[in-house]
């Protein structure tokens, strides 16, 4: 019993219909819970008022919009290394979803602050390098729909994927040398004592787990529509040939 | 006893001379294909005269606010420049089967890959450099910049040709890849243009400028030491 077995069209499809409702009742009631904790239980803060709330959507969003692009990595490079489709098919089904998050992170960040730091966009360089993802995003899923033939694809996505995570990582460092930031730092780190209270700490978390659920239910459906689709197009062509 | 069918002159030259040689054939080839009447020389240098004389007529003739965007006016200008001559890198020589023979050559394909960028910024990144002090004029650029506008841009020049190589390499396949090189190259180039354009910034500030020195040099190097791999291998996969 490997990890690999999964590399199997077949046994992915058979696990992954077994685990699908499982993956998307637990995402419904950890959403569920958290957001209505979050939203109605938790107090105002005393500076932010009530838009602070927003933070569990944001937060939760753009932690999956950058963990998005890091399982992308993850599976290109087991595809260049081991060729199994499953894993090319997964980061393909997973671009979409991380760039929607990154957009999610993007307009919820702008409509918080608006009211609080009195503008809808700052050049700062959390901000930047987060349209800077957008736009690896946008590049990506242009090569995978530009090329027609799979395999193809999939190799020149994977190189892609590759490069541009560097590129993005120096991207990051690049925005922090270049301007200095209005973002507020981390607040949720394990290793600090200076975290964000408690109060909203755990509806948060619960939030956290459910967008990573909601991003796994995501992938898992995006996936399996995909090999739907592989199967589709090899039934066409032995039509054909037929 | 050697083996029969070699012949003296090829156990003369050893694979790096045959390596060597054959970049520098293919250098002076895709030099002079550039020279040429419609190679396109000269097209990169004259949309960036042109960027250079658009922007005050858009931004007013006022000085100091000229002065103050010159450094990131004259590195977008170069990096868009770049851009436009990219889509021939590769292309032209995938269209009439030119590509499949450097493949099957006997240099190695990545050094292809770095005979050609190296062409292209012989052809575009080096001219760039050596006008825009001129360009710089017009955009009122403080006379301390003009050293390190010519340093940042000599620097950092070459990794917008080798970035740009591997756009090219990733598109050669398309047949109208043009515009989606821009998309996946202009992401790429981020990290060289800001820290490009900040050394100009400091430079004509009379500021410390090592570590954003350091950093464009260091994105330098690192790009033309391994991004001629990525772009080989996307070359490979793209002629399978």
């Amino acid at each position: 019993m490997s990890i690999w077995e999964y590399a199997n069209p077949k046994k992915f499809m058979q696990t992954s219909a077994w685990a699908l409702p499982w993956v998307l009742g637990l995402t419904l009631i950890c959403l569920v819970v958290g957001l209505t904790w979050g939203f109605l239980f938790t107090p105002d803060d005393f500076k932010q008022g009530s838009t602070v709330k927003i933070i569990y959507i944001h937060v939760p969003a753009a932690m999956m919009a950058i963990n998005a692009w890091g399982m992308m990595l993850v599976t290109s490079l087991i595809w260049i290394v081991r060729r199994h489709h499953v894993s090319a098919l997964a980061a393909k089904a997973a671009a979409p979803v991380g760039l929607t998050f990154t957009l999610i992170a993007l307009v919820t960040g702008a409509l918080w602050g608006q009211p609080m730091w009195g503008t809808w966009w700052a050049w700062d360089p959390r901000l930047t390098s987060f349209l800077i993802l957008t736009l690896f995003y946008f590049g990506y899923m242009a090569l995978w729909s530009a090329i027609e033939d799979p395999d193809t694809a999939a190799d020149l996505t994977s190189i892609l994927c590759l490069v541009g995570s560097v590129f993005a990582g120096l991207s990051r460092y690049a925005v922090l040398f270049w301007n200095q930031g209005l973002h507020q730092g981390a607040s949720l780190s394990l290793d600090k004592k200076e975290n964000v209270s408690d109060v909203f700490w755990i509806p948060l978390v619960i939030c956290i787990a459910g967008f990573v659920l909601l991003f796994l239910t995501m992938v898992l459906l995006r996936t399996r529509t995909e090999i739907r689709a592989r199967r589709l197009k090899a039934l066409l062509a032995r039509e054909r040939v037929a | 006893m050697p083996p029969a069918g070699v012949s003296g002159q090829e156990e003369a030259a050893g694979p790096e001379e045959v390596g060597g040689q054959g970049m520098k054939t293919l250098l002076i080839r895709d030099l002079r294909l550039a020279m040429r009447a419609g190679g396109g020389f000269g097209l990169g240098l004259a949309f960036f005269f042109l960027l250079a004389v658009l922007v005050p007529l858009g931004v007013g003739p006022e000085g100091g606010v000229l002065a103050r965007i010159a450094p990131g006016i004259l590195w977008v200008g170069a990096l868009l420049s770049c851009l436009l001559s990219l889509d021939r890198l590769f292309a032209l020589d995938h269209e009439d089967g030119s590509l499949d023979l450097l493949a099957t050559a006997p240099i190695p394909l990545e050094a292809v890959v770095v005979a050609k960028a190296l062409a292209h910024w012989l052809v575009t990144g080096l001219p760039l450099t050596l006008v825009a002090p001129i360009l710089a004029l017009f955009l009122n650029l403080p006379q301390a910049g003009y050293v390190w506008l010519v340093v940042s841009l000599l620097l950092g020049t070459p990794a917008l040709s080798v970035i740009g190589a591997f756009g090219a390499a990733l598109t050669v396949g398309l047949r109208r890849g043009g515009l989606l090189l821009s998309l996946l190259v202009l992401p790429l180039y981020v990290p060289t243009l800001i820290f490009g354009a900040e050394v100009i910034r400091r430079g004509s500030e009379a500021m410390a400028l090592a570590t954003p020195l350091a950093l464009l040099a260091a994105i330098s190097l690192g790009a033309v030491a391994l991004l001629p791999f990525a772009a080989a291998a996307a070359i490979r996969v793209n002629l399978r």
